[in-house]
């Protein structure tokens, strides 16, 4: 039993330095977790399950926005570019974060083609992030369930 | 560490992002705060018993709470962060409630303004627990002028030196401002926001020259 929570742990802990080292994540998701302990177990899942909402709401709001035959109204991609930024700088998201601050260099050029590119990297992006961490959740969940302890990981 | 009863603080925080009204409530929960979160300008000061209301029943519902601090976002739709600021710091009943002001993007005159209007603090997005804790001075301030003595908890005489001492150095600060006399202060705040600015370090400029107690 201990060799099989051992495994997992060190799958665990490795698949969080990959996400780190990938660029997928930055030191704010440890920030993130660091605020989780006894009293809010759950508080890492609440948070990146409203960062996860926002990004439907906003590439919705944003794909619309940019569906416009004739006039695309820049500054309101714009603005919801700016909530997604925040959102995901505030959750740790590095790749969609980085990809924001493209897009909003995009809009205030007004380049049509740049933003429906940059869109789409996003969409790709936020969801390739989300199976990612739901990954990482299976593998805690798997740890609890054999009788260990979700490791802290030292990114460091 | 055994502190002043921090339970007894209560932050009023504004934000209109659902997320980060999250986020700031457990960073000060985690602080041992006491969190009400509003998600606009106007609820917080209805909140506070500020608003004017066209209802003639509307103060009646307004309930007394002792806010030790205010901690608002800055671009909101609708009243900004610093229309709140300012609409606090001309009342009379409330401008002695510190507000510290949040934004994700450190535009230096946004910055200097909010400061010169009364902001003791302005935080750059993500706001993490280190920006957290330093608002305990301010809120204690308040809390101690409230009380008018000097704490006589058992608990808080190992601290009561220091305390006195973060006091005694805010508030004649506090009162340098009123008298308007802000423009050194401001100035090297504004040479600290720029010098942050070019620099590519992700540390951001702290304006919080005032205390720098343990």
């Amino acid at each position: 039993m201990d060799a099989h929570v051992a495994q997992l742990q060190m799958q665990y802990r490795n698949y969080i330095l990959s996400l780190y080292q990938q660029g997928f994540l930055d030191d704010q998701f440890t920030e993130l977790k660091s605020l989780q302990d006894d009293g809010s177990p759950d508080f890492v899942a609440e948070v990146l399950s409203l960062f996860f909402d926002d990004c439907v709401k906003l590439v919705g709001n944003m794909a619309r926005a940019l569906d416009q035959t004739g006039t695309v109204d820049f500054c309101q991609v714009g603005a919801n570019v700016h909530q997604l930024k925040g959102s995901s700088s505030s959750v740790g998201a590095k790749r969609v974060k980085g990809l924001c601050i493209n897009f909003k260099e995009l809009c205030e050029a007004k380049n049509y083609e740049g933003c429906v590119r940059c869109l789409q990297q996003v969409d790709i992006e936020y969801k390739t992030l989300k199976a990612k961490l739901q990954d990482m959740f299976n593998l805690e969940k798997q740890i609890v369930q054999a009788g260990g302890i979700v490791p802290q990981v030292d990114i460091n | 560490m055994g502190m002043v009863r921090e339970s007894q603080f209560h932050v009023l925080a504004v934000d209109d992002s659902h997320l980060d009204r999250k986020m700031i409530e457990r960073l000060l929960q985690k602080s041992s705060c006491q969190v009400t979160t509003v998600d606009t300008g106007s609820k917080a000061l209805e909140f506070l018993g500020l608003r004017e209301s066209n209802d003639p029943n509307a103060l009646e519902t307004h309930q007394e709470v002792e806010i030790n601090l205010i901690i608002t976002d800055y671009c909101m739709p609708g009243m900004t962060g610093y229309d709140l600021l300012k609409k606090v710091k001309e009342s009379a009943a409330f401008r002695s409630i510190p507000v510290v002001i949040m934004s994700s993007e450190n535009v230096p005159a946004r910055i200097s303004r909010c400061l010169e209007e009364g902001a003791e603090e302005f935080f750059l997005k993500p706001v993490k627990l280190a920006d957290v804790t330093k608002l305990k001075p301010h809120m204690m301030k308040t809390k101690l002028k409230k009380e008018g003595e000097k704490p006589s908890e058992e608990e808080n005489a190992t601290l009561k030196p220091e305390e006195s001492l973060v006091v005694e150095m805010i508030l004649p600060l506090n009162q340098e401002l009123e008298l308007e006399q802000k423009e050194p202060m401001l100035s090297s705040n504004k040479r600290k926001a720029m010098e942050e600015v070019i620099s590519a370090d992700r540390s951001r400029p702290k304006y919080n020259d005032i205390t720098t107690s343990a």
